[in-house]
């Protein structure tokens, strides 16, 4: 479980609180992440995160082969864990479907 | 060469693992620290693919089954109070405690909760205000910097309804006290890849050279445990005893000062106690006094508990590299991972749940190479 994962940021924003977030896409899931620790992170930069939060940047290359071998070690399964939405981001999310 | 064919970049291992072979000339035992590492070399089965004369021992990295059964039993005293949400990564659910799980208790109505991010806790401490929220705060140096965050903003934005339990521990003060036990093997290290994103690896770098052991910090693919062994070695027969980087890509000296700064605002180091290895002085976080608020231990008052472990589990020496998992009695047959004896079964990283995932308790315990 100290592993990091990947993820495509594809999403930069503040929330109500005035920290950093964001969206990453982890092979097709989407989660929120923390942005605090990564200031220098923009949108379409990869990140190793771990618990939700972005630890650090990388390549394209090393997180498709990071990714791979998680996938292959059966390692990604956190990612299926739901997330806990607020009751903005739940109107948000219902919004963004409709 | 069996599993070779599943390496990602066969030509590239098979390079490797010839000059390992090329180099060694006597026997060494090297130690991975990372619980990845560990699942990695087991499932790949590159302790067998290397020489004879390499030894690879499996570390103390995997931070669920090092979480003693004190803290796994705290947090089922206040998982079970009515008015309390109890949150955790899903990995500490199974975790036997000394009567229950926290998974048994969540089916006897307990409100236990799993949550992908400590932050998530924050939002159902807010939807929850009559309640009390408690988070699990476990893991290595990786996952400080998520659990302090929680802890910082619930203290920035006045959550008084989230506390957490902290039972976190930290790599170097363990490796130092396996090195410093007179039942030591190891002579060099496979360190943490992931652990050094966040911490860099500067601290590394008096261990190896008080003890004299390469410190070589490693990735956890299969490609990068072969070049963190070759690169151990190197150092090994040449009678170095230096930290080097394998994994530059990922990891810098100096780790994420961001995430170091912020940690040591909520955390401060203090002593603690590892599964089946007991008490380690400075080997882990506690919240700092300006944190009390939120401290879950403080708040519930959970003393200290008497607790007591199988006899026959040796989880402890295997977590020192001293044993294998084949080495013990129960291995596969009274302890297995639905049924766990020890630290080193109960979670999936752990060595012996590794070992039992992979096979290896149906095979002959000579494969392994001799302890």
């Amino acid at each position: 479980m100290c592993l990091a994962i990947p993820g495509k940021l594809i999403e930069i924003s503040t929330d109500a609180s005035g920290v950093r977030m964001g969206k990453a896409n982890f092979g097709g899931i989407v989660k929120q992440v923390c942005l605090e620790y990564t200031p220098e992170v923009e949108k379409g930069d990869y990140v190793l995160v771990h618990v939700g939060f972005a630890l650090s940047k990388v390549d394209e290359a090393e997180a498709a082969r990071t990714y791979k071998a998680l996938e292959q070690m059966q390692q990604l399964t956190e990612l299926d864990t739901p997330e806990v939405l607020d009751d903005e981001e739940v109107s948000g999310a219902i919004s963004e479907a409709a | 060469m069996k599993y070779l064919d599943e390496y990602r970049d066969e030509a590239l291992a098979a390079g490797i693992l010839a000059e390992i072979k090329r180099i060694v000339t006597k026997p060494w035992v090297l130690m991975e620290v990372c619980g990845g590492q560990t699942h990695s070399i087991v499932k790949y089965g590159i302790d067998r693919l290397l020489p004879n004369e390499i030894e690879l021992v499996h570390g103390p990295g995997c931070p669920v089954c090092v979480t003693s059964l004190e803290m796994i039993d705290k947090a089922l005293a206040i998982a079970q109070r009515p008015d309390v949400i109890f949150c955790s990564f899903g990995d500490m659910l199974r975790v036997p405690g000394s009567d229950c799980d926290l998974l048994i208790l969540k089916s006897r109505g307990s409100d236990v909760r799993v949550v992908y991010s400590p932050i998530d806790c924050l939002k159902i401490a807010r939807a929850n205000p009559e309640k009390k929220v408690v988070f699990f705060a476990i893991g290595f140096e990786t996952t400080a910097p998520g659990n302090a965050m929680a802890v910082w903003q619930a203290h920035q934005q006045g959550i008084q309804n989230f506390s957490v339990l902290v039972s976190h521990v930290l790599v170097p003060p363990a490796m130092a006290s396996i090195l410093q036990s007179p039942l030591n093997r190891v002579q060099g290290f496979l360190g943490p890849g992931h652990v050094c994103t966040v911490m860099g690896y500067r601290e590394y770098e008096p261990i190896a050279q008080r003890y004299q052991v390469p410190i070589v910090i490693t990735g956890f693919e299969p490609i990068d445990i072969l070049e963190g062994t070759l690169m151990t070695i190197r150092q090994l027969e040449a009678g170095e005893a230096k930290v080097e980087n394998q994994y530059p890509r990922v990891v810098n000296r100096e780790g994420n000062r961001v995430a170091q700064d912020l940690v040591n605002k909520v955390f401060e180091v203090g002593d603690r106690k590892w599964r089946g290895v007991g008490s380690i002085p400075k080997s882990g976080y506690k919240l700092r006094y300006e944190m009390r608020d939120h401290d879950a231990e403080r708040i519930f008052d959970v003393r200290e508990i008497d607790t007591k472990e199988p006899e026959i589990c040796i989880s402890g020496l295997v977590l020192r590299g001293v044993k294998k998992p084949h080495d013990c009695p129960a291995f596969g047959t009274l302890c297995n991972p639905e049924h766990p004896l020890g630290a080193t079964m109960v979670s999936a990283e752990g060595a012996c749940a590794a070992y039992y995932a992979y096979g290896r308790h149906l095979q002959e315990p000579a494969l392994v190479p001799a302890s």
